[in-house]
C-alpha cells in the first residue's frame, strides 16, 4: 500500500517532467537586425513557457520553449508585428501564455485594482488626518519628551 | 459593533470564497483550456514515419473521425498511456493517428515494434512547428476531430481508460467504426 | 521502533498543545489561577515532545532509514550528510514539522520572557499559540505524517530534489520559517488583548521586540531565497514574482507596517485598532502562504506536490483562525479609542501614510497572485499574471512611500515642524540627485531618467537618515539603540533601492555559443571558453566548463560553471560560475551541448548586485539593534515601567 502510494507520487512527479528532454538549451540564437532583436527580447520575457511552472520563454530550458522562440524569430523576420505574434500564440494557447494580462475591458478589474486600492488608501488617509488634526490640543507636554 | 470594523471580516470571507472555488477547480490548474476546441483544426501536413517521402494531411482525413495523438519515445507518461491506446485500437471505434513529436525516426520505429502500434498511421513532427500550431504544450496530448475537421475535444494529458470512455467514445456517433481504407500498421 | 516513537511524540505534543490552548484561554476567562499556571508547563512539555520528534526524524535521515516513507522519498544512500539533515525540510511533511518545531521554539521563548507580565495576559498569549500549535499538529497527524512507514522498506531512496542539494537549502527555509512563524507571536499578543477587552498601556512595548525579531528573520529569509535562486537556477534571476515568493513577501510588507504602527501605539497610544488589525493580517498572510504552497491552487516553481485534501484542511484552519480573530476584532476594536491629535505633517501622519501604502502594496501583490483564481470565479479561465504586471503595480504604491520616508523621519511627533528640517532635506535631496546623475553620466551611461531617479531616491533616503545621527554626534548626545537601529535599517533600504536601480537598469545579459577557444563579449567583458571536462560528485555526474573572463586584454578570473546530472532522479541542476568584481557580479551558466565541443552559455554582468544582498542585511541588522534597546530589557525587569510619553527622552 505504501509502495503504491510512493509509486503514485513518483508517477505524479514524472508526469510533471513528462516532456523534458535530457538536454538543456540556453538559446544563443539571435536576430541580425538589432531592432528586431530588441523586440524579440521583449517578447520572450513577456510570454510564458507553456510547459514550465512559472518561467518566461527567455528563462526556460524546455524544448518547446526553444521551438516557440524559433517561431517568434521567424515571425519577426517575416515582418509580423508584436500584436500579431501575440495574437497567434494566444489563439493556440489561450491568454495563459501572456505574463502581462491584456489591456482589455475583461481585465479592467485586474489593472484597475491597484488604482482603486490606492484611491481607497488616500480617502482613508485624508479622513483620519482631518479627524486627528481637529483633536490637536495646544499643550505639547505629551510629546516634548518624544521630540527632544 | 460599528459597521466599519466588520469590513476586514467581510473581505476575508470573500477571499475564502475565491479560495474554495480555486480548490474545487485545482485539477485544471496549469492545464491549458485550449481555445481551438470547437473550431476547425488548423491545417496540418506531416511526413509519414515509415515513408518520409509521402505525407498525410488534415485535408486527406476530411470525412472521417480521427484522434490525433502527440507522443515521443522520450516521454515517460506516453508509456503509461500506451496500453489504453492499444485497447482503443482493438475496439476499432475510431482511428488514432500518431504524431511522433521531436523524435528520431529509428527510435520511434523500434519503440512501436517493442510496445505495439496502436496507430492507424504515424506521422512525424521533427521541428515542432505543427505542435505549436495546434497549441500542444507537452506530451502526450490528443485531439478528437470530427469529419468536418472540427476539434470536438482535446485531452491535455494522459488518456486513461475512464477518460477514453467519458470524453472520446461519448462524443463519437453510436455505430462509428474505423474506416476500412485506413489500414493498420505504418 | 523509533519512527513510531516519533509519531507518538507528535500525538503527545498535540494533546499538550490542546491543553495549552485550553488552560491559556479558559483559565483567565474563568479566573482559575492553577489553570493559568499550568499553561507554561504545557508549553514546556509540547516543546520537549516536538523536539524529540524532530530529533528522531533527523536520526532516521542520517542513518538512511528507508523504512520511513518520507526519508525514502527525499534521501538516498549517496546523499551527503549536510543534505540528509537539510532534507528534513525538503518536502511537505518535513517542512510542516519544521513549522511546528519553530512555533514551539518561539512559544517557549515567549513563555520564558513574559513571566514578568500580568499572568492573565501572559496565559492568553500562550493559549492562542497553543491553539495554533494544535491546529498544525492535527493537520500533520491527519494528512502529512512524516513518520509513515514504507513496508517493505525501499532498497534505496528517491534522493532529494537536485535543485535543493545546495548550501542555500540548508539556510533558506529555517530562517524564512522562523520569520513566518514568528508573526504568530504578534498575532497572539493581539488576540490576548482582544480577549481581555482592553489594551494595556504597555501592550505595544511588550509586542514590539517580538515583531521586530520576526520581521528581521523574514527579511533575511527572503533575501537568502532570492540569493539562492540567483546562483542556482541558471538564468541569474533573483525575483520572479512567483506565487510562493509573493507568499513570503506579503507578510513582510505587512510586518513592516506593523512595526511602524506599534511605534505610534507605544509612543502616543494611537492607531491601536490599526495595530491589532495589522498583527492579525500579518500572520493571516503567513497562513495563506502556507495554504498556497501546499494546496495545488496556483502554478508555481516552488510549490510542494499538489494535494487538494491538504488544501481543504488548511483552508478550513485558516478560515477558523483568521475568521475568529477578525470577529474578535470587530467586537473589541471599537472599544479602543484615543483622543490624541496630530497635525497634517506630523510623524504620526507620515507613519499613517507609510502603513497605508504598505498595505496597498501587499493587497496589490495579493490581487495579482490570486488573479487566476479570481478570474476563474468570473469565468476567465486562462488568466495569467507575471512580472510585467507586478512591477508597475507594485512600484505605484512603493515609490510614494520611498519619497515620503525622508520627510517622515524628520517630522516631529504631533506637530510636524518640517520647516525646521527644510534645509537639510533640500540639501540631501540635491546632493543625492547630483551624485546619482554623476554615477549615471560618468560611469554607467544610458537609461538616464529612471536610473537617476532610482539612485536619487535611494541616495536621499541614506543621506537624510544620517542627518539626525550626525547632528547628535556633533552635539555629543548619545544615540539610543532604537534610533541607531532605525537609522541602520533605513540606510539598508536606501542601499537596496540603489542596488535594484543598478541591477535593473544596467544588467547586460546574452546567451552565447562557443567552441573551445572561442570567446564572446558581453557587457564589456570577454568570456572565453577553454573547454569542458567531465567529473563525478557524490551522487551526480557533472560537466564542468572552464571560462576565462577578461577585460581589455587583462584576465580577471577563471570560472567553472557546471551542469550536474543527478543519478537517482535523473534531473539536472546548474551551478553558475560567479565572480564579484567591486560589487558587480560576472555571471556565467552552462547551457546546452551543441556538439563537437561547442556549448551554449548564458553570461550576465550584474552591477551593484552585492548591494542587493547587503541592503536587506543592513535592514535586518537595524531591526536587531532596535530590539536590543534598553527600554525593552527594563520593561522585562519591571512590568510596571512608566507610561508612554514621559521620561526616557528618546526621539524615536
Amino acid at each position: 500500500m505504501r509502495a503504491v502510494a510512493a509509486a503514485a507520487g513518483l508517477v505524479l512527479t514524472l508526469l510533471l517532467v513528462a516532456a523534458v528532454h535530457p538536454a538543456w538549451a540556453v538559446d544563443a540564437a539571435t536576430l541580425s537586425d538589432p531592432v528586431l532583436q530588441a523586440r524579440y527580447e521583449g517578447l520572450i520575457h513577456e510570454l510564458r513557457c507553456v510547459q514550465c511552472e512559472n518561467n518566461s520563454l527567455a528563462d526556460s530550458d524546455a524544448p518547446i520553449a526553444a521551438d516557440v522562440r524559433r517561431q517568434i524569430r521567424g515571425m519577426l523576420a517575416a515582418g509580423k508585428s508584436d500584436r500579431q505574434i501575440k495574437d497567434y500564440l494566444v489563439s493556440r494557447y489561450s491568454e495563459f501564455i501572456l505574463f502581462r494580462p491584456e489591456y482589455s475591458w475583461r481585465n479592467a478589474w485586474l489593472w484597475g485594482l491597484p488604482l482603486v486600492l490606492l484611491l481607497i488608501g488616500a480617502i482613508v488617509a485624508v479622513r483620519i488626518v482631518r479627524q486627528r488634526a481637529a483633536l490637536v490640543n495646544e499643550d505639547d507636554a505629551d510629546v516634548d519628551a518624544l521630540n527632544s | 459593533m460599528k459597521p466599519r470594523f466588520l469590513i476586514p471580516l467581510g473581505v476575508f470571507a470573500a477571499l475564502v470564497v475565491v479560495l474554495i472555488v480555486g480548490l474545487k477547480d485545482s485539477r485544471t490548474v496549469g492545464v491549458l483550456q485550449s481555445p481551438l476546441v470547437g473550431h476547425r483544426i488548423p491545417d496540418w501536413s506531416l511526413p509519414l514515419l515509415n515513408d518520409p517521402n509521402r505525407s498525410l494531411s488534415a485535408q486527406q482525413l476530411r470525412g472521417q473521425w480521427y484522434v490525433l495523438n502527440f507522443w515521443g519515445t522520450w516521454c515517460y507518461a506516453c508509456r503509461a498511456e500506451h496500453p489504453v491506446l492499444l485497447a482503443a485500437q482493438r475496439d476499432a471505434r475510431v482511428q488514432i493517428i500518431g504524431v511522433d513529436w521531436k523524435d528520431e525516426n529509428s527510435d520511434a520505429l523500434s519503440w512501436l515494434a517493442q510496445l505495439g502500434n496502436p496507430y492507424a498511421q504515424v506521422v512525424t513532427d521533427k521541428a515542432g512547428d505543427t505542435a505549436i500550431n495546434l497549441g500542444v504544450a507537452a506530451a502526450p496530448e490528443s485531439f478528437l476531430v470530427n469529419p468536418e475537421g472540427v476539434i470536438v475535444y482535446k485531452e491535455p494529458g494522459v488518456i486513461t481508460a475512464q477518460s477514453w470512455k467519458r470524453e472520446f467514445l461519448a462524443r463519437l456517433p453510436p455505430q462509428s467504426t474505423v474506416p476500412a481504407a485506413a489500414g493498420s500498421g505504418s | 521502533m523509533l519512527p513510531e516513537l516519533g509519531h507518538f511524540a507528535l500525538v503527545l505534543a498535540m494533546m499538550l498543545a490542546a491543553l495549552q490552548g485550553f488552560f491559556g484561554i479558559a483559565g483567565p476567562a474563568l479566573g482559575r489561577e492553577r489553570w493559568m499556571a499550568a499553561t507554561t508547563s504545557a508549553v514546556a512539555g509540547q516543546f520537549v515532545m516536538v523536539a524529540t520528534a524532530v530529533g528522531i526524524l533527523v536520526y532516521a535521515f542520517v542513518n538512511f532509514d528507508f523504512s520511513v516513507l518520507y526519508v525514502a522519498e527525499n534521501s538516498n544512500s549517496a546523499l551527503p550528510l549536510m543534505y540528509r539533515i537539510a532534507a528534513l525540510w525538503g518536502a511537505h511533511e518535513g517542512s510542516l514539522l519544521l513549522w511546528i518545531f519553530l512555533l514551539a521554539v518561539w512559544t517557549l521563548a515567549v513563555a520564558i520572557v513574559i513571566r514578568r507580565l500580568p499572568e492573565p495576559f501572559a496565559a492568553r498569549v500562550l493559549g492562542v499559540l497553543g491553539v495554533l500549535s494544535f491546529g498544525f499538529l492535527l493537520f500533520t497527524l491527519a494528512t502529512s505524517d512524516p513518520f509513515k512507514r514504507l513496508i517493505p522498506a525501499a532498497a534505496d531512496g528517491r534522493d532529494l530534489n537536485p535543485l535543493l542539494q545546495d548550501p542555500g537549502l540548508a539556510m533558506h527555509p529555517p530562517v524564512l520559517y522562523t520569520g513566518y512563524v514568528g508573526l504568530a507571536v504578534a498575532f497572539a499578543f493581539a488576540c490576548a488583548a482582544m480577549l481581555e477587552g482592553r489594551m494595556d498601556p504597555l501592550w505595544a512595548r511588550w509586542t514590539r521586540p517580538w515583531t521586530t525579531a520576526a520581521w528581521a528573520f523574514l527579511t533575511c529569509g527572503i533575501t537568502l531565497g532570492s540569493w539562492w535562486s540567483y546562483y542556482t537556477l541558471g538564468w541569474g534571476g533573483y525575483w520572479e514574482w512567483d506565487p510562493v515568493e509573493n507568499a513570503s513577501f506579503m507578510p513582510w510588507l505587512v510586518a513592516t507596517a506593523l512595526i511602524h504602527s506599534l511605534a505610534v501605539t507605544e509612543k502616543r497610544g494611537l492607531f491601536k485598532s490599526w495595530t491589532l488589525l495589522l498583527a492579525i493580517l500579518g500572520f493571516s498572510l503567513s497562513l495563506l502562504g502556507t495554504f498556497l504552497v501546499r494546496s495545488g491552487v496556483l502554478v508555481s516553481v516552488h510549490s510542494f506536490a499538489a494535494d487538494p485534501t491538504r488544501g481543504r484542511f488548511i483552508l478550513g484552519f485558516l478560515g477558523l483562525v483568521i475568521g475568529g480573530a477578525l470577529t474578535l476584532y470587530a467586537w473589541r476594536a471599537p472599544l479602543l479609542k484615543s483622543n490624541a491629535g496630530f497635525d497634517l505633517l506630523s510623524r504620526e501622519s507620515f507613519l499613517l501614510f507609510n502603513n497605508i501604502l504598505l498595505v496597498v502594496a501587499a493587497a496589490t501583490v495579493l490581487g495579482g497572485t490570486l488573479a487566476p483564481l479570481i478570474g476563474d470565479t468570473m469565468g476567465q479561465t486562462s488568466l495569467s499574471v507575471g512580472a510585467p504586471y507586478f512591477r508597475p503595480t507594485f512600484l505605484l504604491a512603493i515609490v510614494p512611500l520611498l519619497l515620503l520616508l525622508s520627510l517622515g523621519i524628520h517630522a516631529n511627533w504631533k506637530r510636524g515642524r518640517l520647516e525646521a528640517a527644510a534645509k537639510p532635506l533640500l540639501v540631501t535631496l540635491v546632493v543625492a540627485v547630483v551624485l546619482g546623475a554623476a554615477a549615471v553620466f560618468g560611469f554607467f551611461g544610458g537609461h538616464h531618467a529612471l536610473a537617476i531617479t532610482g539612485f536619487g531616491i535611494g541616495g536621499w533616503i541614506i543621506l537624510s537618515s544620517l542627518v539626525d545621527p550626525i547632528d547628535r554626534a556633533r552635539r555629543h548626545i548619545s544615540l539610543s539603540r532604537a534610533v541607531l537601529g532605525m537609522t541602520v535599517a533605513h540606510i539598508g533600504l536606501g542601499v537596496a533601492v540603489i542596488a535594484l536601480t543598478g541591477v535593473e537598469s544596467y544588467t547586460s545579459e546574452r546567451d552565447i555559443a562557443l567552441a573551445p577557444g572561442g570567446s564572446a563579449e558581453v557587457g564589456g567583458y570577454d568570456f572565453k571558453l577553454l573547454g569542458t571536462r567531465a567529473l563525478e560528485g557524490p551522487n551526480y555526474s557533472a560537466t564542468q566548463a572552464t571560462v576565462v573572463v577578461s577585460r581589455e586584454g587583462r584576465v580577471i578570473t577563471t570560472l567553472y560553471p557546471q551542469v550536474r546530472d543527478f543519478w537517482v532522479q535523473q534531473q539536472s541542476r546548474k551551478v553558475a560560475g560567479i565572480y564579484n568584481l567591486h560589487g558587480t557580479d560576472l555571471f556565467i551558466a552552462l547551457g546546452d551541448d551543441l556538439g563537437a565541443g561547442r556549448w551554449s552559455l548564458r553570461a550576465q554582468i550584474r552591477p551593484l548586485i552585492t548591494l542587493l544582498w547587503l541592503g536587506p542585511l543592513f535592514m535586518a541588522l537595524g531591526g536587531a539593534l532596535a530590539l536590543s534597546d534598553r527600554r525593552y530589557r527594563l520593561a522585562r525587569a519591571d512590568a510596571r515601567a512608566p507610561v508612554p510619553g514621559t521620561a526616557h527622552g528618546e526621539a524615536h
